[in-house]
């Protein structure tokens, strides 16, 4: 079974008729062609590879149905950048060696960038339960840890 | 996932009309349960009835001596309530503990009391801080409520509307969490309100309990020592690849000595 629904996604209004059962993450990566939303866990929900942010909120795509994203606004890693200028998450995660693979870097920065926007002065407590949902399995978050402090510092 | 039908309903009696006479429908929460649930195929339904645009269902209200949290409300919110954390700080704390931030974003308290998972935290918070589960026919006592392995006191076309909590003079919850997926292995929810004290525990068996040593020893002397010596009857525990239940058991009095210690 099929519905339109009319999603936002980086400022684009699309207005698409999908399967019912079609995933956000499917949607956005299939449909949009946005493929810097990654898939790693197979949609189990674990990994945070996919996670955007609906409304300005991080959630993973993989966890809901693009019929609940109805009239909402998604923002994807495409959307982090303004003007050219890369975002100071990703100059410092550059900066900061904060990737090796990148798989996961797109969902860590897509949920960050709404934890710095709400806690701009974060500890590295904080920061390191920030990043709960978002797995790593190259760099041993010691780096990602740093270049997440270090744009905080660069925001403010 | 199969396929189904998608209904987005804008009030409670649309969808109480929308499930009637549909044995195969659900209502999904935030769906933080039910959509990896029909992923894995493990229910197929006809229909499925999402709450999200139904305004009535969300919001935070402390009034006088109680504090309200409408059913769609996501975790992160009452986490951040201001005025939960003044009312109810241990109510607070523990949303900002489930899952991760994405998980709080969508998950409700509605959806996690309804379902009713053994690890869930709220359900300790609903029992300790002895709740009343709002409906849109009545309302239910914590004590009824919690039946067993999700399993509720809810009836057919019964949904929650709200819950509601006393505010308590002294409260906490401390959880040993599973690194990896922050469920409660055990959870330990401690409730001070006069002279009666309640304690739930969460994780370590098929459904959140009430336990009545600890409850007894804490109403005698509310104090972390008081309970140093209580014996956890674990011989019906969850054990699994986490914990065996005889650790469960240890960690059931840990946690409960960390929460006396930390009440606020």
């Amino acid at each position: 079974m099929n519905r339109t629904v009319n999603i936002t996604v980086n400022g684009v209004a699309y207005q698409e008729t999908v399967p019912i059962r079609m995933l956000l993450v499917d949607f956005i990566r299939d449909r949009l062609g946005l493929t810097g939303t990654h898939i790693s866990c197979t949609y189990e929900g674990r990994c945070g590879a996919c996670t955007v942010q609906v409304n300005g909120e991080a959630v993973k795509s993989c966890m809901l149905l693009a019929v609940q994203a109805d009239g909402d606004s998604v923002t994807t890693i495409e959307g982090l950048s303004k003007d050219g200028q890369p975002h100071p998450l990703q100059q410092t995660f550059n900066e900061h060696h904060a990737l090796q693979c990148g798989y996961c870097t797109p969902g860590i920065l897509m949920n960050i960038e709404e934890f710095l926007r709400k806690n701009p002065r974060p500890s590295e407590t904080e920061i390191r339960h920030a990043l709960i949902g978002n797995i790593c399995r190259c760099t041993g978050y010691v780096h990602i840890v740093e270049a997440i402090a270090a744009a905080a510092d660069r925001m403010r | 996932m199969h396929d189904f039908r998608y209904h987005r309903p804008s009030s409670v009696d649309e969808a109480v009309k929308l499930l009637a006479g549909k044995s195969d429908a659900r209502v999904m929460a935030g769906g933080m349960t039910l959509i990896p649930t029909l992923k894995q195929r493990l229910a197929k339904l006809t229909d499925v009835i999402d709450l999200a645009a139904i305004k009535e269902l969300k919001g935070i209200k402390v009034e006088g001596k109680a504090v309200t949290i409408g059913a769609m409300t996501p975790h992160h919110e009452v986490a951040s309530s201001i005025a939960v954390k003044k009312a109810i700080p241990a109510l607070a704390a523990l949303a900002a503990g489930i899952g991760d931030p994405h998980v709080r974003h969508r998950g409700t308290i509605g959806g996690a009391v309804a379902n009713n998972d053994p690890t869930a935290d709220y359900t300790a918070a609903v029992l300790a801080l002895n709740a009343t589960v709002k409906t849109n026919k009545r309302s239910i006592a914590a004590d009824s409520f919690f039946k067993g392995l999700f399993e509720t006191a809810l009836g057919e076309g019964e949904l929650i509307t709200a819950v509601s909590f006393p505010v308590v003079d002294k409260a906490a919850y401390m959880k040993f969490a599973n690194p990896a997926s922050r469920y409660a292995i055990v959870g330990v929810f401690v409730a001070k309100s006069g002279a009666s004290v309640r304690t739930a525990v969460t994780g370590a068996a098929s459904c959140v309990f009430r336990c009545a040593p600890i409850e007894t020893a804490l109403a005698k002397s509310f104090a972390p020592e008081a309970i140093a010596s209580v014996m956890i009857d674990g011989k019906d525990f969850n054990s699994d690849i986490h914990a065996s239940a005889e650790y469960r058991a240890h960690l059931v009095r840990v946690m409960a000595q960390r929460a006396v210690a930390a009440a606020a």
